[in-house]
């Protein structure tokens, strides 16, 4: 690339979260030319590594940690960018666009991407308790690993995305488990009725006790360990481990005297700009969809990537707004799903292709007379066949009433 | 440009598809990825080195 197409563009960028969407921002940017200088702050010891397979063939021991890394050191050594880890940014200057981080640093840039993810979230008063887990980082999942082994009786509390993969994941281990959370089955907020029904059979068929539909209002505990966890219904499910799953927090306490706009999420513009030099990625970033006409947070792998792309490229002056279709997989014993776009709770399903008994079909989503959102069970590329018919309906203009 | 894929961390999430038509297929039974022209023409570089960045899984590797 010659320097004239990097003319106008920001001296020295600093990336704050060392993982998926903030490696990606800079690759993207290396990749398009871009010969600044490049820092990147992350408060995990770990080189950036990948957070899917941490709930899969890490947990299962399927795979060595090192096999989660995302780049080896070579390549991240060509990147040509500052490492600076194991450090963590407590606050932010947007006047000097500064991060100050916990250890003293003052990090300077011309533009600053905010790519710090999100949190476990955990459950009150269970901080210091021995066999209670979240799974979040490597670290996580290799304490988790550590604590699992067949015949132990584990519970899982959530029944979302991540609570789902972790009870196949350890049930296929030989685990005794038991999933719980407030929904009626698995995933329910997250695919609805027809297909969680279907999901809930399939763990309830490989072993998986359901106690759903109850709310969780604690952890029984006995010298220093997690003994069980007990329900809105005064009922206690005993455990020698629990896993917390019950969803994540965005990581801005650093930010909350900067003056940003922070609600639920780094608010965005739908460029990704919290403000003029100042992006948000991932995990982290709540932006503006035109394409839907609302702010949209989401915590996907595919979003993580697609966004570092397009932040990259705003930083390079592509003035171009961020609409994607999202996706998301997951993987539960030998069920793979896919999911395109957005699946409403009041949305219509009908199954296009396949037949659910056979347990390989694509339902598809409509919700005021539009397709938003396309769901593949063990049909992968059908699926993916069915995504412009929810790129039409992003693309049609908005009902009226 | 060389294209390499690993099937084995393929995630069957099709994003190498809709990034390069021409290079990545899936296979009709569980969505792996096909590579379907190893040594891709240079046009269509740009597309591929997409797809590559975009793959969830870091299913496919370039040798340039
Ligand atoms: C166990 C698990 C399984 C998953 N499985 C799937 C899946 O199957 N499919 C899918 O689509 N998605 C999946 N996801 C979601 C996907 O991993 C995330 O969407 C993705 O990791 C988001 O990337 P990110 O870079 O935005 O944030 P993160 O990966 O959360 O990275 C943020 C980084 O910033 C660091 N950080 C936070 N605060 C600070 C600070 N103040 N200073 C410095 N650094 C900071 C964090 O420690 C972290 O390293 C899974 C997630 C988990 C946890
Ligand atoms: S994008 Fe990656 S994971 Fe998805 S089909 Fe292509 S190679 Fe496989």
């Amino acid at each position: 690339m010659s320097i004239d197409d990097d003319a106008g563009a920001p001296a020295r960028v600093l990336v704050v979260g060392a993982s998926a969407s903030g490696l990606t921002t800079v690759e993207t940017l290396r990749r398009k030319g871009y010969e600044g200088r490049i820092t990147v702050l992350g408060d995990e010891p770990h080189a950036p590594y990948d957070r899917p397979p941490l709930s899969k063939q890490v947990l299962s021991g399927a795979w060595e940690p090192e096999r989660a890394a995302l780049r080896t050191q070579e390549v991240l050594s060509a990147l040509d960018a500052e490492f600076v880890l194991g450090d963590q940014a407590v606050a932010l200057d947007r006047a000097s666009r500064g991060v100050r981080t916990e250890s003293g640093r003052e990090l300077r840039a011309d533009a600053i991407v905010i790519a710090t993810g999100v949190r476990a979230r955990r459950l009150p008063g269970s901080e210091d308790l021995a066999g209670v887990h979240v799974l979040r980082t490597l670290d996580d999942a290799l304490a988790l690993r550590a604590g699992l082994s067949a015949g132990t009786r584990l519970v899982v509390v959530g029944e979302g995305v991540l609570g789902s993969e972790i009870a196949a994941t350890a049930r296929t281990l030989g685990l005794d488990v038991t999933l719980t959370g407030p929904l009626s089955a698995p995933m329910a907020l997250q695919v609805g009725p027809l297909v969680s029904g279907v999901l809930a059979d399939l763990h309830t068929e490989r072993g998986v006790e359901l106690r759903l539909g109850n709310g969780v209002v604690g952890l029984t505990a006995g010298g220093g360990r997690v003994t069980g966890v007990r329900l809105a219904t005064g009922e206690v499910l005993p455990a020698d481990a629990v896993v917390v799953a019950i969803g994540a927090t965005p990581a801005t306490e650093w930010l909350a005297d900067s003056g940003l706009e922070i609600d639920n999420g780094v608010v965005c513009d739908s460029h990704c700009r919290a403000e003029e030099g100042i992006y948000a990625v991932g995990d982290v970033a709540r932006w503006y969809h035109e394409g839907l006409g609302r702010l949209v947070r989401l915590e996907n792998r595919t979003n993580a990537t697609e966004q570092a792309m397009a932040v990259a490229g705003e930083i390079l002056g592509a003035d171009r707004p961020y609409a994607p279709v999202p996706y998301f997989w997951t993987d539960q014993y030998d069920a793979k799903l896919q999911v395109h776009g957005f699946l409403p709770p009041d949305a219509e399903v009908d199954v296009v292709e396949g037949d659910l008994t056979a347990r390989r079909f694509v339902a598809r989503y409509r919700s005021k007379g539009r397709v938003t959102g396309v769901l593949g069970w063990n049909m992968p590329k059908q699926a993916r066949m069915r995504r412009q018919e929810i790129v039409d309906g992003l693309d049609a203009p908005a009902p009226t009433h | 440009m060389k294209v390499v894929v690993d099937e084995e961390k393929c995630v069957a999430a099709g994003q190498c598809v809709a990034a390069a038509m021409d290079v990545f297929d899936q296979r009709e039974d569980d969505g792996i990825v096909v590579l379907l022209d190893e040594n891709p023409p240079a046009e269509l570089a740009e597309d591929v080195r997409n797809a590559a960045a975009v793959c969830p899984a870091l299913a496919i590797r370039l040798e340039e």
